[in-house]
């Protein structure tokens, strides 16, 4: 997403810039409920919200990838996208239809079962609470020192 | 199996075993936010339902990027935050102290086995007080305002032992700068760094402070020296903490081992548009230089400018090329200007300004033009760092600075008598 749309905060606004400059038409193309799929450390560049917000506004929920950059999977995260690692997500075909299952620790697609990384427990909590925002709405102290496994 | 350093800070607060790879919700001891991060973050502290901080005691607020306010929007930014610390009960340091790291490091905000968060990038060098410390963004600090705790996955630890004396005008930004480049941008994403090694215990507070610093450039998520006699000396008169010992145990599991020896460091420059780009200074010499910047987080302290001053001499910096100091704080000033430093940079020709981050990052002034080249002792020289986008900006040491500032262009310290 080009700097000049860091003063945008809408993020529907934001949606209509994703990708803009790589792959203009995906403004126009992306569903709701879309997966984005994608190779090694995605989200590289970024240390903005701006490009996480911009994909939840256009209404994709899960980022599929062989790896993420750190500051963008930490973003991912805190706006309640759900990044998962996969190490043989290039074999995933645009128009595939993906099912997620996180507890079991695979993804069905087209009949085969790959497996995926398990996502910490807390970073689950933040994602389905819709984000690091919606998350903290609701509580008046956090659990300190919580542990997940990775 | 052992532990590092990170893992044993993070143990000690979790009260239970930790290791590298697990996500705690860990207690913050404190959290800085300065002029341009902090309004984002307040607002985000709000959004989350915050009404009041966690401990305002626990929060250090000062002001250093756009200071005084040169637009606007800066003025505007720092009242806003001014009446958050009035609403809340947070001490401001405002404009009167400095560059946010510098002033966190010498107020004692950051001890040894401490969780310090900053909304700014090289938080990361107040591990130089054995403290782990992490950069984090606008809505991380809003939640850590909120709970006065973050989650943190525990990073693994690259281990880089530096042995070996400095030869004379050579120094711990030559040696960080040579680090940056052998490891690469992001040869240490997500990873701590722990400096050890004979030459990290033989260097100040200063120049642990040069190196953790950096450790950002090379995508490291924290830097950190384990704290010595050196490390509790600085902290004693500033926090009442009784010193215990914090060291990686001998069988912890790093994931990378680096040895560097600086018996034959020549002094480095990080050459355009990246940090790793480190090259001996001689393959850059000659290269004509329209400013030079000594200052910043990086290199804003008395030591430094007492480097750069050895290296003037009685001279005059060139009338062809700019030179802007800037002491990180207003107690790095003050030494500067006692030991008579000032009067001899003016009288040489530079400028020398109040504490802030200055033309580090392009904000505030001296601001480069299409074409310009500067050389600067600060942490960072990507494309349009300090001005235009066709400007280029090398790294380097004081001395180095302060020895081409003398001719120019980039010049060999060494070169000068």
């Amino acid at each position: 997403m080009p700097g000049r749309y860091l003063s945008i905060y809408d993020p529907h606004e934001l949606a209509t810039h994703a990708f803009e400059g790589i792959r203009d038409e995906f403004a126009l193309e992306v569903k709701p409920g879309d997966i984005i799929v994608a190779g090694k450390n995605f989200g590289c560049g970024s240390s903005r919200e701006h490009a996480p917000i911009a994909l939840k506004g256009a209404g994709i929920t899960i980022i599929i990838a062989e790896s993420f950059a750190r500051i963008f999977y930490r973003n991912a995260v805190n706006v309640g996208l759900l990044p998962v690692v996969c190490h043989e997500a290039g074999s995933i075909v645009e128009g595939n239809s993906v099912m997620v299952d996180l507890t079991g620790g695979h993804l069905i697609v087209e009949g085969k079962t790959l497996p995926v990384a398990p996502i910490p427990e807390f970073l689950m909590k933040i994602v389905t609470s819709g984000g690091l925002v919606e998350y903290a709405l609701g509580l008046e102290e956090v659990p300190v020192c919580t542990a997940s496994h990775r | 199996m052992g532990a590092t350093v990170v893992e044993k800070i993070f143990s000690m607060k979790c009260h239970r075993d930790v290791n590298a790879g697990e996500v705690v919700m860990a207690p913050v001891d404190n959290a800085m936010i300065h002029d341009i991060t902090g309004p984002l973050a307040i607002q985000k502290f709000y959004e989350m339902g915050g009404k009041r901080v966690h401990n305002p005691e626990r929060i250090t607020m000062l002001f250093d990027h756009q200071v005084p306010a040169d637009s606007l929007e800066a003025a505007e930014n720092q009242r806003y935050m001014r009446n958050f610390a009035k609403e809340q009960g947070i001490f401001n340091y405002d404009i009167r102290e400095g560059v946010c790291h510098q002033v966190t490091m010498e107020m004692g905000k950051a001890a040894p086995g401490e969780i310090i968060i900053g909304a700014d990038s090289h938080t990361c060098m107040y591990g130089a007080g054995g403290a782990f410390a992490t950069g984090i963004g606008s809505t991380d600090m809003g939640f850590a305002l909120k709970f006065g705790a973050l989650y943190f996955r525990v990073p693994e630890t690259i281990r880089v032992t530096a042995n070996g004396v400095f030869k004379k005008r050579v120094g711990p930004k030559d040696l960080i700068l040579s680090i940056a480049a052998d490891i690469g941008a992001d040869g240490a994403t997500y990873q701590a760094i722990e400096f050890v090694g004979d030459t990290i215990e033989g260097m100040g507070m200063a120049g642990r402070m040069t190196c953790c610093n950096m450790a950002i450039e090379m995508g490291a998520k924290a830097g950190i020296v384990p704290p010595d006699h050196i490390t509790w000396d600085y902290i004693r008169g500033m926090r009442n903490i009784t010193p215990f010992p914090l060291k990686s145990d001998n069988d912890a599991s790093f994931s990378e081992e680096r040895m560097y020896d600086v018996t034959n460091l020549s002094p480095q420059v990080a050459e355009p548009h990246n940090v790793d780009l480190g090259v001996d200074v001689t393959k850059v010499a000659g290269k004509k230089i329209d400013q030079v910047f000594i200052g910043s987080c990086t290199n804003g302290r008395f030591e430094d400018f007492a480097e750069a001053a050895e290296v003037l001499g009685d001279r005059k910096f060139s009338d062809t090329t700019r030179v802007i100091i800037i002491p990180a704080s207003r107690q790095e000033y003050l030494k500067t200007l006692r030991a008579g430093l000032i009067e001899r940079f003016v009288m040489a020709g530079a400028l020398v300004e109040a504490p802030c981050c200055g033309p580090c990052m392009g904000g505030a002034f001296g601001l480069l033009a299409p074409g310009e080249v500067s050389l600067s002792t600060s942490n960072r020289n990507f494309k349009g760092r300090q001005g235009s986008t066709e400007a280029s900006v090398y790294l380097c040491s004081p001395a180095t600075a302060a020895a081409s500032g003398i001719y120019g262009e980039i010049t060999d310290p060494r070169e000068v008598e």
